[in-house]
């Protein structure tokens, strides 16, 4: 491989390793957040009722943990980690770009467009 | 909380979490399957980015013939989790047992490498998909076949995906070692990095529906991270055949549990 493509890789592999951890960071907090709120998780997940509103979309989900509430807080750390795979991929976009390898900046949007249609509304 | 252990046993298996931490969540805690398919699939991204991070920075990974095999296992994966709505929950547990029961065996029997390549393949020399990789006597370089079939196999390992919240790493690899002859070593990397892209996807979707919940997958999540990272130091120590055999077991019997589920 090319050393420019093996730079990309290393950037890439920093990218992904950055991503969890700030996923992680949030969802850990979060969950300080919400155990010392609610000691007693008594959530009963044994019914399937959905998730109200506010955390299924990405707005809502900022609202949450910006007024500091331990789900949200969660969940944006769940959507970080979500989107660290989508930023992956977008990256890649770009080495290709770089490249010039256009099949495949072709071939990564395509993905990339995939992904982002599924966080969006399927 | 129950669930933390579920995803630190998950992570401890080296099969990908999501297969066992379905059922561990289903049987064992009674959490709907739903519930545990999206915090599944979360902790499938967590562990496959981390372990991505390393495997892409060595260059064992063939980053083209992931990113094309990427769009069908990503049609898949929205499909997969579409279908999920429209199944059963019964239907759900019996393919995910029947799943499982193939990824015991799988993961009991040894891969050895399919052996020398036959030279270049019209398409995936198109594709550009021919590639090196490192091994101790220098640069190895290696064709790509089998590219029609590599995408429709990820196709069913997309759906898969989707639909139970796994990685479906074991038909990812399957593909590209059998189907594609890749080296046994570039099969595995660059399914780890297409995992993560699946989940992202079929995790997309669960999210906009509401299946996942912080407070489940926020314990699953940490414990599938702490899991990894401790059981990256084990495996060291432990020997292997050894603990092939107690996983694969484990795994046999939460199959056969899941499908009995199913049918009752």
């Amino acid at each position: 491989m090319e050393s420019a493509e093996r730079r990309m890789d290393e950037i890439m592999g920093r990218l992904l390793r950055a991503g969890v951890i700030l996923s992680a960071v949030f969802v850990l907090g979060g969950g300080a957040v919400y155990l010392a709120r609610h000691p007693e998780p008594v959530t009963d997940y044994r019914v399937f009722q959905g998730e109200p509103e506010e955390l299924r979309r990405i707005s809502g989900i900022f609202h949450e943990a910006l007024a500091f509430r331990g789900r949200g807080l969660i969940q944006l750390g769940l959507l970080i980690l979500i989107a660290t795979p989508i930023a992956r991929v977008a990256f890649s976009v770009l080495a290709f770009l770089y490249q010039r390898d256009w099949t495949y900046v072709v071939v990564t949007l395509i993905v990339l467009g995939l992904l982002v249609y599924s966080l969006s509304g399927a | 909380m129950g669930a933390l252990l579920a995803g630190f046993l998950g992570a401890l298996t080296g099969l990908g979490g999501g297969v066992v931490i379905v059922p561990l969540l289903t049987l064992v805690f009674h959490v709907d399957i739903h519930y545990a398919i999206g915090a599944a699939l979360v902790s499938v991204i967590a562990t496959s980015s981390g372990a991505a991070a390393a495997y892409v920075r060595e260059g064992y990974s063939n980053v083209r013939v992931g990113m094309f095999l990427e769009i069908a296992t990503t049609i898949g994966a929205l499909v997969g989790a579409a279908l999920v709505i429209h199944l059963h929950v019964s239907a759900i547990s019996i393919i995910f047992g029947v799943v499982l029961l193939y990824s015991a065996y799988a993961s009991m029997t040894e891969h050895a490498d399919s052996g020398a390549n036959a030279g270049p393949d019209r398409i995936a020399t198109r594709l550009r998909m021919d590639s090196t990789y490192p091994t101790a006597s220098g640069l190895q370089s290696y064709h790509v076949r089998g590219v029609p079939q590599g995408f429709g196999l990820m196709l069913v390992a997309g759906v898969l995906s989707g639909l139970l919240g796994i990685g479906s790493g074991a038909v990812k690899v399957l593909a590209m070692d059998k189907a594609m002859k890749l080296p046994f070593k570039v099969s595995t990397t660059t399914s780890n990095f297409m995992i993560g892209v699946t989940a992202a996807a079929g995790a997309g979707v669960y999210l906009r529906r509401g299946y996942i919940d912080p407070g489940l997958a926020m314990p699953v999540m940490l414990g599938v991270l702490a899991g990894s990272l401790l059981g990256a130091r084990l495996l060291a120590t432990a020997r292997v055949k050894v603990l092939r055999l107690v996983f694969s077991g484990v795994i046999a019997v939460l199959a056969v549990e899941m499908i009995y589920n199913g049918l009752k």
